[in-house]
């Protein structure tokens, strides 16, 4: 009888969301918000995700700050707490810096995941648990998602399914090692001479967790660490430990070369075969354990066969500006999975779609756009007067958490119709922006180069032409004063 | 990343042994364009340096075809390089798959392997010789 309680009973619907941790939950809640009839579907049986397995050594490397500048209930507060959902709602809103303890700005695992649990609470979000994904057909009329429980039919799918299925290389021997998600507890590594193939987040992760056991730890992969990149990354506190363990010769050591093959040893062992890239040689490596710290991929099924296009090595959809499939036309992804939306890589730095910091706005402007492509909602086009625009964009310099939490990859867009009227077009892709030809138009991005200096971008559209411009920083990032309000006026003519 | 088997058939890494090779492979990742996408535009600075895998794009100037670029071809360096902003558009003529290094990664790639970049030269004076022997 459980199961006819279940919501969301196999059938049609507008769209189906299939996953139930942040990207899920978060997509959910936007369409939710915007009225879009959904089935919200989960193979687990509570929210979390990824976050009810990892990180294996149990906090996270996004911070939240209890306390910060802007009230724990505003939508500035956003910009401090990278891990929580966000919410139209104040009661919603911020709910792992609320559950988290002070002993460290980086939450634990198990405060993300409460935080989670908070927030499918509080928000009403109706989750259909143990309800498997298994295969998905696309046609011109829509997606058919069978599981489980049943068939769903919709006209859009949004995948939400993390990037939760271990990914390792192709080595001579890499299948006689775990990977990274089956790590055993730290103790059962205590004197163990380990090496680690991999020295990018999960690498020095068990780095860092196994320094109180481990006897040696060696982090082999072909390239250095970049040092001066990760001084401005968040997930630097967990990646200097062992790194300053290997300056100091403190029996950690970051090896740069590439693995050319592994071992297994009879009684017990490995010997790890490597050839040097910053340094000339090789030489065989003996271990206890080797571990693949090697990363993940997003969990496809059967969407490859269905011809879905991947990037990143395989590892992730090719998505357009509005995460849509390049090649499967209805599928969409929610979740770290937007990150196959690689967008203009402006300054040479990513998007922040692998954190919830960056793919929880990813889900908001997600929901506006199928709710607009399902014709549910008009576009967004709100009425601003010439001299509006200007102070309009320069408050949401300040203001907007999504242009903070996607840094030169969400926009704020204005069209300017030369009549002395404007429309503020809301929140868009700054790919999908300089994409489009259209009206003359103006896009306001935060954004941060490779030297750390962070200041608004400013992409101006005129007949069809493009013009990037960079406005000064400002020491305490204050850019709504009418230098900056005289400076956006000046560009937008 | 992407993988060392795919990368050691294109003529810049073509002097790389095998180590180094998977070392640059590190360094890159793939990208893909569906047909008609921008993957440079004019007017703004580039991100990333590319380099075709598979497929071919097409470099307008003012919508004209200056060039076809073929698997092996790259581009985006100029503006890396010089700071400047692109003066071209670069459009994936059906689908298309580059390798890419981000903007702040291709300085440090050159100045390891020099031999990339001594490719990268004699591509330049090809491109330059065929543009001084263009008649409009």
């Amino acid at each position: 009888m459980a199961a006819l309680e279940k919501p969301h009973a196999p059938g049609s619907y507008d769209v189906v969301v299939i996953g139930s941790g942040p990207g899920g939950l978060q997509t959910s809640y936007c369409l939710d918000r915007l009225g879009i009839d959904h089935a919200l579907l989960s193979a687990d049986d509570e929210p979390g995700g990824m976050f009810q397995r990892w990180p294996v050594f149990q906090r996270l490397i996004s911070w939240s700050k209890p306390d910060a500048p802007a009230s724990r209930d505003s939508v500035e507060y956003e910009r401090y707490d990278q891990n929580s959902l966000v919410a139209d709602d104040a009661e919603h809103r911020a709910l792992v810096a609320s559950l988290m303890g002070r002993e460290s700005v980086f939450p634990t695992r198990t405060a993300m995941e409460a935080g989670l649990r908070a927030f499918e609470k509080s928000a009403c979000i109706r989750v259909r648990y143990d309800c498997r994904w298994e295969s998905t057909s696309v046609s011109e009329e829509g997606v058919t998602v069978a599981t489980t429980d049943g068939e769903y039919r919709c006209r859009f799918a949004v995948f939400a399914v993390g990037m939760t299925e271990p990914w390792k290389p192709v080595l001579p021997g890499i299948e006689h090692v775990p990977h990274y998600a089956e790590t055993a507890t730290p103790s059962d590594y205590r004197d163990h001479s380990v090496v680690l193939i991999g020295k990018r987040n999960s690498g020095c992760e068990l780095a860092d967790g196994l320094l109180p056991w481990a006897r040696r730890i060696v982090l082999v992969s072909p390239r250095a660490v970049q040092t001066s990149v990760l001084a401005h990354a968040t997930v630097r506190p967990r990646y200097f430990q062992p790194l300053e363990e290997h300056q100091v010769g403190g029996g950690v050591f970051a090896l740069d070369a590439a693995v050319e093959g592994i071992e297994r040893l009879p009684e017990a062992g490995f010997r790890v075969a490597v050839a040097g890239t910053s340094w000339t040689g090789g030489f065989v490596l003996e271990a206890d354990t080797v571990i693949a710290a090697t990363g993940f991929r997003v969990p496809l099924g059967d969407l490859p066969q269905a011809g879905l296009q991947t990037v990143l090595g395989e590892r992730v959809p090719a998505l357009n500006p509005y995460w849509e499939s390049v090649s499967l036309p209805g599928v969409f992804f929610a979740g770290n999975a937007t990150v196959g939306a690689v967008g203009l890589r402006r300054h040479g730095v990513g998007s922040a779609s692998t954190s919830v910091r960056g793919f929880r706005y990813n889900a908001r402007v997600l929901a506006q756009h199928i709710a607009e492509r399902l014709g549910r909602v008009p576009p967004h086009a709100r009425p601003l007067a010439a001299d509006e625009v200007a102070p309009f964009l320069a408050g949401e310099l300040c203001r907007c958490s999504d242009l903070w939490g996607q840094k030169a990859y969400l926009a704020r867009v204005v069209d300017l119709d030369g009549g002395g009227r404007a429309f503020d077009r809301g929140v868009q892709p700054l790919w999908h922006f300089v994409d489009m030809s259209g009206p003359d138009a103006v896009a306001v991005t935060i954004e941060t180069d490779r030297d750390g200096v962070t200041f608004p971008g400013v992409y101006v559209r005129r007949r069809g032409r493009l013009r990037e411009e960079r406005l000064d920083p400002q020491p305490l990032n204050e850019f709504e004063g009418e230098r900056y309000r005289r400076e956006l006026r000046a560009l937008i003519g | 990343m992407i993988d060392r088997e795919t990368l050691s058939r294109v003529t810049l890494f073509a002097d790389l042994d095998g180590p180094h090779l998977e070392e640059v492979a590190h360094t890159l990742d793939d990208e893909r364009f569906p047909s008609g996408g921008h993957v440079v535009h004019t007017g703004l600075s580039s991100g990333g340096f590319y380099v075709i895998m598979e497929g071919a794009a097409s470099v307008l100037v003012d919508g004209d075809e200056r060039a076809v670029l073929k698997p092996g071809d790259f581009f985006g360096e100029a503006s890396i390089l010089t700071g400047d902003v692109a003066i071209a558009d670069v459009v994936a003529l059906g689908e298309l798959r580059c390798a890419v290094a981000d903007a702040g990664d291709l300085r440090p790639l050159l100045q390891r392997f020099p031999s990339i970049a001594i490719r990268m030269l004699e591509a330049g004076a090809r491109r330059l010789r065929a543009a001084n022997e263009w008649q409009p």
